[in-house]
């Protein structure tokens, strides 16, 4: 139940877009059609599953103050927190490249629908973001920790999704020529995100 | 001397990296609640932005093709770190108003943009002042936002009392919506409408 919570909190109410702006580059420049829109939403969801556990266990048992104890008790007061971000950002690197090597082996079809997008996401804010929330949160388990990242990849799937079916109906309507584009499409992305603003406080 | 000058000039209107690029959104809502820590994070994104430029800069000769995103990143995220670790020691406060945000210049498009953009191509004279041309870019719209975000929203301008308390007693309230983060969305919309009204050239056609 606790799982279940913490997944809904995650999609909706601490959703990486609306409240926390994460991954906006990539969510305003790919959100054209809700195909290309899908595949990257799909994309980001699988190495956020896959990287947000693996940074919790680097965190847990290499960076956090003492995590080293369990090599030997001298090393019980080393710190080595200040390494977070070359630390993450290189198993998050190193992960997506290791990724696309897989899929292109083993399904060439899905490597054919997200290969395109996987060398983007090494860059996108929401991968580094989710896992620096995950640091900052103190989960106590390494399940806990997959949960947040499937349910914030899901919460951005669905983001990207709305926007790029918002637009591709925008393309039929009149906007004030100033407003095409980029404009419109940051006014429309805060009207959701007050709308989004509705499932603040709901507890499961 | 008019060159170099435009690669500073330049990024504050014509090619301002977020309104007409739409690069570096990500942190550059979030900071913007009130104008304390968007002009701490401005002058951080700012000097990453200038030294990684310089740095990636006088390396590019040496830096293989296939593996410039790591290095590019390594050198990013170092600087970060020394950032990160600086605002700690002095500015405790807004560090932790800050939060996840200063690790997420790493990813801020607008520096790899830039280093893939130009340092890769130029000089290190030449990269350095497109850097802070940039970093000033971000922090003019990130300083706008965050002057109307914290005027609204709180009645003050870096935590001192703008708005008389007589304002206040004749029935004036302060606007709660814009201090949440959707309304940063829309204050930047409205800044894009407002610069591509008086700049009819850079106008998107009707693509989307």
């Amino acid at each position: 139940m606790e799982y279940f919570n913490l997944f809904i909190k995650s999609v909706f109410v601490d959703n990486m877009i609306f409240a926390y702006f994460l991954g906006m580059c990539s969510y305003l420049a790919v959100s054209k059609t809700v195909k290309t829109s899908a595949g990257l939403g799909l994309a980001v969801t699988f190495v956020l599953v896959v990287t947000v556990p693996v940074n919790y266990l680097i965190n847990k048992y290499l960076l956090s103050p003492g995590a080293l104890a369990w090599i030997s008790p001298r090393f019980a007061t080393v710190d080595l927190s200040f390494l977070t971000y070359i630390l993450f950002i290189a198993i998050i690197a190193a992960i997506v490249q290791i990724l696309e090597m897989i899929i292109e082996t083993f399904t060439p079809s899905l490597y054919s629908a997200l290969g395109i997008f996987l060398p983007l996401i090494a860059v996108n804010c929401a991968i580094l973001g989710c896992s620096l929330f995950m640091q900052e949160r103190a989960f106590s388990n390494v399940g806990e920790a997959a949960v947040f990242g499937l349910g914030s990849g899901i919460g951005w799937l669905l983001a990207i999704v709305a926007i790029a079916a918002i637009r591709e109906k925008l393309r039929y309507s009149k906007i004030p020529k100033a407003l095409q584009g980029v404009g419109i499409s940051f006014i429309i992305t805060g009207l959701m995100g007050i709308a989004f603003m509705a499932f603040m406080g709901i507890k499961l | 001397m008019s060159n170099l000058k435009k690669l500073v000039i330049e990024p504050l209107r014509k090619t301002n990296p977020v309104t007409v690029l739409v690069l570096g959104i990500c942190s550059c809502l979030a900071v913007t609640a009130q104008l304390k820590p968007a002009l701490v994070m401005g002058a951080s994104v700012t000097i990453v932005t200038a030294l990684s430029n310089l740095i990636i800069s006088l390396l590019r000769k040496g830096i293989p093709s296939r593996i410039r995103i790591i290095v590019q990143l390594v050198v990013v995220a170092t600087l970060v770190i020394m950032i990160d670790q600086f605002l700690k020691a002095f500015a405790y406060e807004v560090s932790k108003q800050l939060s996840v945000y200063v690790g997420l210049i790493i990813t801020n498009c607008i520096i790899m943009g830039r280093l893939e953009a130009f340092a890769l191509s130029h000089g290190p004279g030449e990269s350095f002042l497109d850097g802070l041309g940039n970093g000033f870019g971000y922090s003019l719209i990130l300083i706008i936002v965050a002057f109307f975000r914290e005027l609204l929203g709180s009645g003050t301008l870096l935590g001192y009392q703008v708005i008389p308390q007589s304002f206040y007693e004749a029935g004036y309230q302060n606007n709660g919506l814009i201090i949440l983060p959707p309304m940063a969305l829309i204050v930047v919309g409205i800044i894009i409408w407002i610069q591509r009204t008086r700049n009819p050239e850079m106008q998107e056609n009707n693509q989307n």
